[in-house]
């Protein structure tokens, strides 16, 4: 438990990493997904199962959606006037 | 400022950060102690009035007060994204495109799935008070459901089943009902969103007071919040064009 | 490594790579991503205060509590609201990119130089 506990946290610090510094935000969506997903495994192993269900319902699906529908949004704004 | 410049004053500020972080961290006790006072105290408080979940008792009852603050930031924010996203005077409002082709068996199982993720919601917002969830959860999880029928393929039927005309109605109801809530409690002289109800028997489907209320109320304004936001999102992205200069 | 240490530096590195994540990004996209990462650092280092070896769930069974030792619920109540209430904020800040990506035709904060009505 202790063991995938800190494997856990140890994957979310690099996903974090990997999230934070993609440079593309439609790439970034998915690997943000991946982060909140990551994320909830953490949650799960350290016992808060209530957290983890607030992270997967919002982190993996909810904010990735949102940040997808605006990066197609902005495209064609920009795109369009420039 | 250059973008090197800007580079090398982060990199000072993060050297400074993870100094101080490695201080600060350093004093407090080891990750996994048994030492954990607020958990003591929570604990008999919630078993006290028969909440099996303590982190809902926490929430919907120990710390209600700040809840109702959390509601009103959501609330603010839904109201912002709606203002800032509404049609401006040089846009129009398009038809929906015929939505693209979808496979048979996606458009299966995006209904069939509806009910299903329904009725999950439900339970989650319901049974808050005795196993993980509760209202937080459980409205994300109703209003990512109706979105369901966008993965169908069906637009116009989501904008049909889609309350995108009373969700923003229903949010402020949601949080005025948790103000409400609140106050009936001022009212019977225990104090503002004190647990007055009675609070039944540790694990029942009925216990746990206003909990159980609050946990409803507070699912109803997420929910439609949630609704609100994607609806403003999804509206933005297929039907709001800029007009014919495009 | 210990768990103790792992947990600290995870919380704060996120945080940090976050905040690096605003600096270098060129788009404003990337920026509001970054700033939920830097966010979600606060999490981890919530639950891990709030984490007991061998606890079970913040949840009582039918013989009340006292029976087995639980991981610390508070912690666990202010990380839940703020998620959900971060993910409101952050659509909040994705319609404000929308909005300047609607005015001056860009989401590249280098080439948002004034403020322009």
């Amino acid at each position: 438990m202790i063991v995938l506990l800190t494997l856990a946290l140890l994957a979310t610090g690099v996903a974090g990493t990997v999230v934070a510094l993609t440079a593309d935000p439609q790439r970034q969506a998915v690997t943000l997904s991946v982060y909140g997903l990551l994320l909830g495994t953490v949650f799960v192993l350290a016992a808060a199962p209530d957290v983890a269900l607030s992270q997967l319902t919002v982190g993996t699906a909810l904010v990735p959606l949102l940040v997808l529908l605006t990066v197609r949004t902005v495209r064609r704004r920009s795109g369009g006037s420039r | 400022m250059s973008r090197r410049a800007r580079l090398v004053l982060f990199g000072l500020g993060a050297v400074g950060l993870a100094v101080l972080w490695v201080v600060a961290t350093g004093g407090l006790p080891p990750v996994g102690t048994d030492v954990h006072p607020y958990r003591d105290a929570a604990v008999a408080a919630a078993a006290a009035h028969a909440t099996a979940n303590v982190v809902a008792s926490i929430n919907f009852d120990q710390r209600a007060v700040d809840t109702l603050g959390e509601e009103t930031i959501l609330l603010a924010s839904v109201v912002a994204v709606t203002t800032l996203l509404r049609p401006a005077d040089d846009e129009r409002v398009e038809p929906p495109d015929p939505p693209p082709a979808v496979l048979p068996a996606t458009r299966v199982a995006g209904w069939a799935l509806l009910p299903v993720t329904l009725l999950v919601g439900a339970d989650v917002v319901l049974h808050g008070h005795l196993t993980p969830g509760g209202g937080f959860q459980g409205g994300v999880v109703l209003a990512t459901a109706l979105h369901l029928l966008y993965l169908a393929g069906s637009f116009p039927a989501l904008q049909w089943v889609r309350p995108t005309r009373w969700a923003p109605l229903v949010e402020p109801a949601g949080s005025g009902l948790f103000v409400v809530t609140g106050l009936v409690g001022l009212a019977a002289g225990a104090g503002f969103a004190a647990n007055i109800l009675p609070t039944g028997v540790l694990g029942a489907p009925l216990s746990s007071g206003t909990v159980l209320v609050l946990n409803v109320v507070a699912g109803i304004g997420v929910g439609a919040s949630i609704v609100t936001l994607l609806g403003q999102f999804l509206r933005q992205e297929v039907v709001i064009g800029p007009e014919a200069a495009s | 490594m210990t768990l103790t240490a792992v947990a600290w530096t995870v919380a704060g590195w996120l945080v940090v790579v976050g905040a690096l994540g605003i600096v270098r990004s060129r788009n404003l996209v990337q920026t509001v991503v970054a700033l939920s990462v830097a966010q979600s650092g606060t999490y981890v280092l919530l639950i891990a205060a709030g984490f007991q070896r061998g606890a079970t769930v913040p949840i009582l069974g039918a013989g009340g509590a006292g029976s087995t030792p639980v991981v610390d619920p508070l912690v666990q109540a202010l990380v839940l609201t703020d998620i959900v209430v971060s993910a409101t904020v952050t659509a909040l800040l994705l319609a404000l990119t929308v909005q300047i990506a609607k005015r001056h035709g860009t989401v590249d904060p280098d080439e948002l130089r004034a403020l322009r009505g």
